[in-house]
């Protein structure tokens, strides 16, 4: 199914955050991340949602999340038009053979190596999400010791910005 | 002004002007009940806080105001759940304050600690714990907003009793700004336009009417309408009052549980307006099934209810009056006449006189049963449907939903959504006590009543005077049936045995009662307890073999 990406602006409180995920697990969307952060206003976090989903759910989500009082503004992102990018720390097995290998795979894929022991590497990659799992997939050979991801964060690209208390799609 | 949080919430409620509140108190809400006592705000103590929180519903009903009602922490606010879930499923007004214990205590599992505000988020329109005591008058405005604007439901505020005692000054101002929160009023004139364009194609449209229109008092719009038009409608249970049920374009209640003709009229039409209803399971069937060959107006103030349920061809989001007064305002003279619906009307009316619902002639000279379409059809007659009928869950609800005839919005008040048994008795306290002139009569199931018979007591002690009418099967009756249709006659946790003498235990709390076994005497039985002054309570032995429709 279709992965679409929501851009949610909400109140900066507590309790919002399970109000959201139990909106998901309630009404049986699929989520496939969500990652929160605070904005450039301190009173706003903005979550993006990745949904897997129809037309249908995806209407029905924002319809449905429209309905908490704490949601300020949502926007579906066109990713022709948005900028996306997830973050992930990967630590692979390595030793003094196969070390010069992970080096070059980690340059080749633009990652970095963030912390180094005898036997291990931990690197740090950012991208959308294909890109980390290309990544991952050619470090599976070494051994994936440990994975975490963020999930993804989403932007509009030029003058596009979500603003809150007007309905205009830029300024 | 300088005052406790706990005087500043009870402040807050008069500036709400509540004049009445139901509740249960306990020691995590004591300070406020404290400063309740010294209030001009009259506080109705109930059996149970399940009962407070339906007959703040029922108050909330007729009243059309917000209802409010309050527990302690832990089993006081859990005992809220069921009445606020109930509210929150029809779209109820209503203002849950619960106490909760201190908050540095939070999250340590101390005594009657219960996460409420975690365990009610699925089912009310927001809720509040509340994090500093200067907040209270804020939360208090803002809460009675949401919970009475756009579409209604319950809003639950939880108040640790640390922060109720802390000093504060007291503000209050009027009209929250809530960025996240401004519901759509007026509906789109461009879809106003095509919905009287479609009106104007068709020629057997059908309007189906929820209780959003009850909400939102728009009776008076949708007959003119109607009458204008010719355009019969069809209620769902929540909208059984839209239209004076004996009005001749009423066709009753649709659904799985309506009558033939509301679902033929909706299955040949070819153009459905449905104004103020969710579309839910019961009222649709299987949705692809559903009026297949009309086109489809879903009008209603949650755009979150338009095309969740069923496929919509003219959506139009919007309050149930206002859009149907832009509506009127685009039907001239001139295009009543041009597209009355003359045949058409002719056509549902002779569906609807094949199996009328009112007038029902009592069946033979039955020695041991009333029948109890029968008894509800001489009740409309005896009342002319002007009281509050209050029903339980099962048959019962059923037979006063098809049979008995209200003729105003409010006049009929029932546990659609949720269907909650126990819901009859505390809503009708709750609706005799906002609408004191008004006789209000619940109608019961052996079985529900049992499930809230401790609020006699609650009628006992502040003088409420209800007049109940019981209708013993000695049986789950609708349970039962569903296990005689699907489950081969397999009957199994069905019958009530045990249950009290139902005249005597009315008599225990003295309101008096009697026990009518057969239809000759239903006529005179209601007669006596109508004009007795005070509550009364019939009890009307049906046979558990009385089908539901
Ligand atoms: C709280 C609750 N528990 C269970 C049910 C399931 N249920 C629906 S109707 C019904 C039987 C109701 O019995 P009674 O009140 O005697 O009404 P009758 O159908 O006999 O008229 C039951 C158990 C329910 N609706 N609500
Ligand atoms: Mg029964």
């Amino acid at each position: 199914m279709a992965k679409h990406t929501l851009s949610v602006l909400v109140e900066n409180h507590a309790g919002v955050l399970s109000r959201v995920a139990g909106l998901f697990s309630r009404r049986g969307f699929n989520i496939d991340s969500l990652a929160v952060g605070v904005t450039e206003d301190p009173n706003v976090s903005r979550m993006t949602i990745v949904v897997d989903g129809d037309d249908y759910t995806v209407e029905q989500v924002t319809k449905q999340l429209n309905k908490l009082i704490d949601v300020i503004k949502i926007r579906q992102l066109n990713p022709s038009d948005s900028v996306a990018r997830e973050l992930a720390l990967i630590k692979v097995t390595a030793n003094s053979s196969t070390r010069p290998e992970i080096i070059q795979i980690v340059d080749i894929f633009r990652a970095k190596i963030v912390d180094v022991s005898k036997n291990t590497l931990t690197i740090e990659m950012t991208g959308v999400a294909d890109k980390i799992a290309a990544f991952e997939e050619m470090l599976k050979q070494f051994g994936i010791k440990e994975m975490v991801r963020t999930g993804m964060i989403a932007i509009e690209r030029g003058n596009q910005v979500i603003k809150i208390g007007s309905s205009e799609e830029s300024e | 002004m300088k005052m406790i949080a706990a005087q500043a919430l009870v402040k807050a409620l008069e500036h709400e002007e509540v004049t009445t509140v139901f509740g249960y108190p306990g020691a995590a809400n004591a300070p406020i009940y404290d400063a309740l006592s010294k209030s001009t705000i009259k506080h109705i103590l109930t059996r149970h806080e399940q009962g407070a929180a339906h007959a703040a519903s029922g108050y909330a009903r007729v009243t059309r105001k917000v209802g409010v009602c309050m527990a302690t922490s832990g089993p006081g606010a859990t005992n809220l759940i069921t009445g606020i879930a109930t509210a929150y499923m029809d779209s109820i007004p209503l203002i849950a304050i619960t106490g909760q214990v201190s908050s540095e205590m939070i999250g340590r599992d101390v005594f009657q600690e219960v996460d409420i505000t975690g365990a009610t988020a699925p089912f009310c329109k927001h809720n509040y714990l509340i994090k500093s005591a200067k907040d209270i008058p804020k939360v208090i405005r803002e809460a009675f907003h949401i919970a009475s604007t756009g579409r209604p439901g319950p809003v639950l505020i939880d108040v640790p009793i640390d922060l109720q005692l802390e000093e504060i000054d007291f503000q209050y101002s009027k009209g929250p700004d809530i960025r996240g929160y401004k519901p759509t009023y007026k509906g789109h004139a461009l879809q106003i336009k095509k919905i009287v364009e479609a009106i104007a194609e068709s020629a057997r449209p059908v309007i189906c009417a929820g209780g959003g229109v009850i909400t939102s008092n728009a009776t008076a719009e949708l007959t003119e309408l109607v009458e204008g038009l010719g355009i019969p409608v069809a209620t769902t249970l929540m909208g059984i009052g839209a239209i004076p049920v004996p009005h001749p374009l009423c066709l009753g209640m649709l659904g799985s549980h309506g009558v033939r003709a509301a679902n033929l009229a909706v299955a040949k039409s070819d153009l459905l307006i449905v104004i103020g209803a969710r579309a839910g399971d019961r009222a649709t069937g299987q949705t692809d099934k559903f009026a297949r060959q009309a086109k489809i107006v879903h009008i209603d103030i949650d755009p979150a209810e338009i095309g969740k349920n069923l496929g919509t061809n003219i959506p139009v989001v919007g309050d149930a009056k206002i859009i149907l007064q832009q509506l009127l305002n685009y039907v001239d003279e001139h295009y009543k006449e041009k597209h009355y619906k003359t045949q058409w009307i002719s056509t549902i009316t002779q569906w609807k006189n094949a199996k009328p619902t009112n007038n029902i002639k009592e069946d033979g000279n039955n020695e041991q049963y009333v029948n109890p379409k029968y008894a509800l059809s001489v009740l409309s007659e005896v009342t002319k449907g002007e009281t509050i009928v209050v029903t339980e869950v099962g048959q019962n609800q059923i037979w006063a939903a098809n049979y008995y005839q209200t003729v105003y919005p409010g006049g009929f008040l029932t546990s659609g959504g949720l269907g909650t048994m126990g819901y009859g008795l505390p809503a009708a306290i709750g609706a005799k006590v906002g609408s004191p002139e008004k006789t209000v009569i619940a109608i019961a199931g052996d079985g529900s009543f049992q499930m809230s018979m401790q609020e006699l007591g609650t009628m006992k002690q502040w003088d409420i005077h209800i007049k109940i009418i019981l209708f013993n099967n000695y049986r789950l009756g609708m349970v039962r049936e569903l296990q005689k249709m699907k489950y081969q006659m397999n009957y199994f946790a069905v019958t009530l045995e045990g249950s009290p003498d139902f005249v005597k235990l009315a008599s225990a709390y003295d309101i008096p009662g009697e026990k009518i076994t057969n239809n000759s005497k239903v006529k005179e039985a209601l007669d006596r307890a109508l004009s007795y002054q005070g509550p009364y309570l019939l009890e009307f032995i049906v046979d558990p073999e009385e089908s539901t429709l």
